[in-house]
């Protein structure tokens, strides 16, 4: 990997020349808490003012700028006795400023599901492939535990990743295209105290986590509590409301539905974002449902976060952003449902 | 009309007022630039809103509104004999609605309040599920053009239409609105048919409940979620009620 500075002066005019050709998005906070804080989500920007760099954590990851909550698959012109499709895959190119390792380490599990599959989804490929991103460190927050999931650094997966270091960013390089970007705003080589003021923001970072969750035999724990009493306890909470799978980065399951036009000439196919908690997800034609219950769905989700996915690409399916917890009105969250797993089996 | 060189049927189409605002009605009367194509597609043979057409030969019958005196209620049997498929249109209609607020007070003090001296022949409000067999609920507090819409092609072509059965949450953060119970506002959206776009929310504003349960819905839980927020046993029966959606769920009225 290649590493550059860049003053945040000439950062800030970076971004201003990427407003200029690019769809621009990054951490814009609207609302608050009760408690004051900032709610902050992934916008489109319009100026350089708007993007706010030292946000925290925002609400929703920025998975819906690569799978979209709903998409158009194809449209279709219907005449008398056939039809038309049309398929787009183009995206206008787009930047997305501020993901964090967390984020992207989303992303490539993502790839995992959605490029390196039998069925690869060129939906997903074209916006991976027209989306520049420029990751940004942090320190952890209360909750975070990326740390457990090995996901708190990232190697590949963007295109740029800054950390700040004062009045510059210490930027990782790992696209051409990013280079030659970079390069235009005059980035300097790293010097050695650079290098020192990194590593000591890299050794601050590392010092900052708090919440562990254990996930050393987790996949063999699922099993062996599989009629654990625990999934009732929380499952009784579930509002099976879905919040959890719609602002997680790495929940991928989606619907299908077909609908035409008033005068039945047009016809769509349209995707949308799901989630494996919610009462209708598992419902066949003819009204059969194969999960009717909230505690056992809730525990699918779990199983396919912490056991299924594991056992098909040798990881988990969550990043440790704990943004589902922080999202659930019932208060569950993998620390609370992890730890009591494991609590019962030591019983 | 035809539908890929497939002549479709064009189906006569009742819409029939009792006591609401109308605004239900009203709505599948906006939208002009596409009246001419809904009316290709089904044949209105009896709506007082926008025709003088006045047809008892109507297959299908939408009702607007709740049922609230012994006429409605012969008027309504009248159309349930005639219509193959009836159709309980908006919240009035679905749950009682909005005029279920009168059911607090003791009736003789509401027509008191409201009509003085003047006699006025009213009674309990009533869903019209109440009344007689509903085939199809079409949720809102007023209902969505849109849906309306894509309730008529589904029953032009002769398919069932699956409503959501998920909650207002889904939608809510697909749209990534901040969540109103976090900002201290009242919301029912976990536990209310999803289908709206979460327009509330989305003007943070939190859900009243206009479309009626989720199917399976949690309430226990969200009431249990509401108290250790702080709010009131009455701010969550004045909310839970408003719509008279959720009736039984509160321990008070059991
Ligand atoms: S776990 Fe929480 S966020 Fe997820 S469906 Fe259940 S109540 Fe909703
Ligand atoms: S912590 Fe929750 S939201 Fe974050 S990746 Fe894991 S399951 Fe998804
Ligand atoms: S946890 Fe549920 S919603 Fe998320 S990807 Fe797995 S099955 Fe789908
Ligand atoms: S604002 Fe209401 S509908 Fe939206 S997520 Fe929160 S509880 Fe659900
Ligand atoms: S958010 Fe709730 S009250 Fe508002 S339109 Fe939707 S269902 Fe009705």
């Amino acid at each position: 990997m290649l590493f550059k500075t860049i003053t945040k002066e000439n950062f800030k005019k970076m971004v201003e020349g990427l407003l200029e050709e690019n769809e621009v998005i990054g951490p814009r906070s609207r609302d608050q808490d009760l408690g004051g804080n900032k709610i902050y989500r992934f916008l489109k920007i319009n100026s350089f003012e708007e993007l706010e760099m030292d946000y925290t954590r925002s609400y929703s990851s920025p998975k819906n700028y690569f799978l979209p909550f709903e998409e158009d698959l194809a449209t279709y012109r219907l005449n008398d006795k056939d039809w038309e499709q049309e398929i787009r895959y183009t995206i206008h190119p787009r930047v997305i400023i501020g993901m964090r390792a967390c984020d992207i380490n989303a992303l490539l599990k993502l790839d995992q599901v959605m490029l390196k599959s039998v069925y690869p989804n060129p939906y997903y490929f074209a916006r991976r492939r027209n989306t520049l991103i420029i990751g940004l460190d942090h320190e952890p927050l209360e909750d975070c535990f990326c740390r457990s999931m090995n996901t708190d650094t990232v190697f590949h997966g963007f295109g740029l990743f800054l950390t700040d270091i004062g009045d510059r960013y210490f930027v990782a390089i790992n696209s051409d295209t990013a280079y030659i970007i970079l390069n235009q705003f005059d980035a300097r080589e790293v010097t050695e105290e650079d290098q020192e003021r990194y590593k000591t923001v890299k050794k601050q970072i590392e010092s900052k986590f708090k919440t562990q969750v254990d996930i050393t035999i987790l996949p063999e724990l699922m099993d062996l509590e599989f009629e654990s009493e625990i999934w009732k306890k929380w499952g009784h909470k579930c509002l099976s409301c879905g919040s959890c799978a719609m602002v997680c980065p790495t929940c991928y399951c989606y619907g299908i539905e077909e609908d035409t036009n008033l005068t039945f000439t047009k016809a769509t196919k349209r995707r949308f974002l799901y989630s494996c908690n919610l009462l209708d997800f598992a419902a066949v034609a003819r009204g059969h449902n194969f999960r009717p219950d909230a505690h056992i769905r809730l525990k699918y989700r779990y199983y396919h976060k912490f056991r299924g996915f594991v056992e098909a690409f040798s990881q988990s399916l969550c990043v440790g952003c704990n943004r589902c917890g922080k999202a659930c009105l019932a208060g569950i969250s993998p620390k609370a449902v992890i730890d009591d797993l494991i609590k019962t089996e030591k019983k | 009309m035809k539908y890929l060189g497939i002549t479709l049927e064009r189906p006569k189409i009742g819409v029939f007022d009792f006591t609401g605002c109308e605004g239900c009605q009203l709505q599948i009367a906006n939208k002009e630039e596409d009246l001419k194509d809904l009316f290709d597609l089904v044949e209105i043979v009896n709506f007082r809103e926008i025709s003088s057409d006045r047809r008892e030969d109507y297959e299908i019958a939408f009702i607007d509104g709740c049922i609230t005196t012994d006429s409605e209620v012969a008027r309504l049997k009248k159309i349930r004999k005639q219509a193959g498929i009836l159709v309980a249109m908006g919240a009035c209609a679905c749950l009682g609605g909005v005029n279920n607020l009168r059911s607090r007070f003791s009736l003789s003090d509401v027509i008191r309040e409201v009509y003085d001296r003047h006699h006025i022949n009213t009674g309990p409000v009533r869903k019209v599920a109440d009344v007689v067999h509903v085939d199809i609920e079409l949720p809102g507090c007023p209902i969505s053009k849109p849906e309306f819409e894509w309730l008529v092609r589904h029953l032009v072509l002769g398919i069932e239409p699956q409503f959501p059965k998920y909650p207002v949450c889904v939608e809510c953060k697909q749209r990534l609105n901040s969540c109103v119970l976090d900002m201290g506002l009242m919301c029912l959206g976990p536990v209310t048919r999803a289908g709206c776009n979460a327009v509330c929310p989305r003007n943070r504003l939190g859900c009243w409940g206009c479309r009626g349960p989720s199917e399976e819905a949690n309430f226990e839980s969200l009431i249990e979620i509401l108290r250790e927020k702080g709010f009131t046993e009455e701010h969550i029966a004045e909310r839970v009620k408003f719509f008279n959606a959720f009736s039984g769920v509160l321990n008070s009225d059991r």
